[in-house]
């Protein structure tokens, strides 16, 4: 136990004196979700939208008044019918339509109640989310200021309505991707070049030559990038909570528990890519195409799967990433517990004892 | 010979797939004594010590190092062994007090055994000033004499040095004979292997690898008399041409 301490402070100290490791480590997760956050914007500016006003009376038309004032939107035209809805969206001119019910006025003073469907284009399902949100402050603002002078429970309600993209399949993926990207990256990369790295200095051999076990000296190795990883993983939900406002619906100790698993699996994928290269360039190499690129590309994370050519889809299925991002969205914004996931989950264990194996088997052939 | 006998090899060969690269050699080291181990690149000194290091499984043979089976009983070879690889072997990264912490740590040393042994060390090597500085800042004869002395912080009976003075000046390379004279004149065994032939005569024995096999062994003196030349770069020359 005192020496595996002493191994892993030495292994701290190769960490933390090597600005690159600890950039990768600590700069680039915030650096990716910045990123990704803030280039899919939460700030909308004079988008075009349209109007279909069934009830044409003068509370509809302040309302309308009163969108077109703010900066936010742009009334683009005014259409008379549902059916137009469909083609004005196709030719791409508005990217909502905001349509009055009948006898709108009639409805708030009788029920004190009307409705506004909001109808978006979800292609873009973060401008789609957006303007539904901007749409209801503008309605809930006007209800407060017809409740104020004429009190009595006036209620508008904005009914959302998603055109093409009715679960806004990628709104929230881009957290889980860059946490399985990240997790990936410290894990898998960070370990297969510090190891390799140990290689090519000599070090690995004089540590051979040790009372040390083999397996020691990889567990000594390994144990400081579990211990950010988990770090990594952390900072990258509290990210995605506070500023993005990601939900966090599910146990997060299972999020955890998922979370570990992942980064095991990613670590033995690690310490197989340092049993077959001889230098750190060759394990960044391997790291980068056979790993990386598989992890953005087929995981689902800015691709959806269901829109690949089926052969891709089939190979989609042997990449870990892929079910852990399915494992941690489902935890996340579903709320969903072990027994929704535990298909998912029995796969990516049964991948990382695959990988554990492996790696200890190439590492045994090769001090042969 | 009434010596006591640190290393035995007997009939000790290492074959990948149909290459031989030790075929069947078989000597004895004396304990306390500095023991040359030459031969041209690819002759099979790297693979031979690696075997007795225990990081490479013999094909058959077999060998005692300390008293112990390489094959059986690795774990005690490795802790009565110490061992300097060809490539400098520390931690550019860590400063000589951290370096010397870590390995005392895996070879089991305690902490007070380590702070003691730290002083002892630095104090030896003169490198009072510079204990807190980064091993990657030192001059290459420095870190040299720094790892030969790590690699003798457990006081093993047996210290491997594997080309210990590739790339330094001809006066550090004096300097480091010399330490290694004052460890064998501690009773520790030295088995050295080195390239350059005037440094196998600063050996009390050496043997001469060719194509695996281990062709001479005797004193520097004597295998310059059997071989009738004046120095053992004639006798290693000679024993090449001889086998092609």
């Amino acid at each position: 136990m005192k020496r595996f301490i002493g191994f892993v402070t030495k292994e701290f100290y190769h960490i933390f004196r090597d600005k690159r490791t600890m950039f990768i480590l600590f700069g680039m997760p915030i650096v990716q979700i910045m990123l990704f956050g803030f280039a899919i914007t939460n700030e909308i500016n004079n988008v075009n939208i349209a109007i279909l006003d069934q009830s044409k009376d003068t509370e509809t038309q302040k309302i309308i008044n009163k969108i077109n004032a703010s900066k936010y939107f742009n009334i683009q035209e005014e259409i008379t019918n549902e059916n137009q809805i469909e083609s004005i969206f196709k030719k791409g001119k508005v990217k909502a339509v905001l349509v009055f019910e009948n006898h709108f006025i009639k409805n708030l003073q009788t029920q004190k109640l009307a409705k506004v469907q909001v109808i978006t284009d979800a292609t873009d399902p973060n401008i789609a989310n957006t303007i539904t949100n901007y749409v209801n402050a503008i309605l809930q603002n006007y209800t407060q200021e017809i409740n104020k002078t004429t009190p009595g429970n006036y209620q508008i309600q904005a009914q959302t309505q998603l055109y093409y993209n009715p679960e806004l399949k990628s709104v929230f993926t881009f957290v889980p991707g860059i946490m399985t990207t990240i997790l990936m990256l410290v894990s898998a990369m960070m370990t297969s070049i510090s190891i390799t790295r140990e290689k090519e200095l000599g070090t690995m051999e004089v540590l051979l030559v040790s009372p040390l076990k083999p397996f020691q000296v990889i567990i000594g190795k390994v144990f400081p990038y579990i211990f950010l990883s988990i770090i990594n993983a952390t900072i990258i939900v509290l990210l995605g909570f506070f500023v993005f406002k990601m939900p966090l619906e599910g146990s997060l100790l299972l999020l955890a528990f998922e979370s570990i698993l992942f980064i095991v699996s990613a670590l033995s994928l690690g310490i197989l890519i340092s049993t077959v290269s001889n230098s750190q360039q060759t394990a960044m190499m391997i790291s980068l195409m056979g790993l990386m690129l598989p992890v953005i590309i087929l995981s689902g994370f800015i691709f959806p799967i269901s829109s690949m050519p089926l052969p891709m889809q089939i190979i989609s299925n042997i990449i870990p990433a892929k079910w852990f991002i399915i494992i941690i969205k489902a935890i996340m914004l579903k709320g969903a517990s072990i027994a929704v996931i535990w298909k998912e989950t029995l796969i990516l264990m049964g991948m990382t004892v695959f990988f554990i194996v492996l790696s200890i088997k190439k590492y045994k052939i090769r001090l042969e | 010979m009434s010596q006591e006998k640190i290393i035995t090899v007997k009939n000790l060969t290492k074959t990948f797939g149909s290459f031989t690269a030790v075929n069947s050699i078989s000597f004895e080291v004396n304990k306390g004594e500095i023991f040359g181990f030459l031969g041209a690149n690819g002759a099979g000194k790297t693979t031979a010590m690696k075997m007795l290091i225990g990081i490479s499984k013999p094909t058959s043979g077999e060998a005692l190092v300390a008293g112990f089976d390489i094959k059986m009983q690795s774990e005690m070879v490795k802790k009565s062994i110490g061992y300097m690889s060809q490539k400098f072997s520390m931690y550019d990264d860590l400063t000589i007090k951290e370096n010397i912490t870590f390995f005392g740590g895996i070879y089991g040393l305690s902490r007070i055994q380590i702070k003691q042994k730290t002083v002892e060390l630095i104090r030896e090597l003169g490198l009072e000033e510079v204990a807190d500085k980064l091993v990657g800042a030192l001059p290459l004869g420095w870190k040299q004499k720094l790892s030969f002395s790590v690699a003798l912080l457990h006081e093993p009976k047996i210290v491997f040095l594997d080309e210990p003075t590739g790339g330094v000046d001809p006066i550090t390379r004096r300097q480091f004979w010399e330490m290694i004279y004052a460890e064998a004149n501690k009773g520790t065994t030295i088995f050295v292997t080195t390239h350059y032939m005037d440094e196998a005569e600063y050996c009390d024995r050496v043997s001469i690898m060719v194509e695996g096999k281990i062709e001479a062994l005797d004193s520097p003196k004597n295998l310059k008399k059997q071989f009738d030349v004046a120095s053992m770069n004639d006798v290693f020359l000679k024993l090449a041409r001889n086998i092609e």
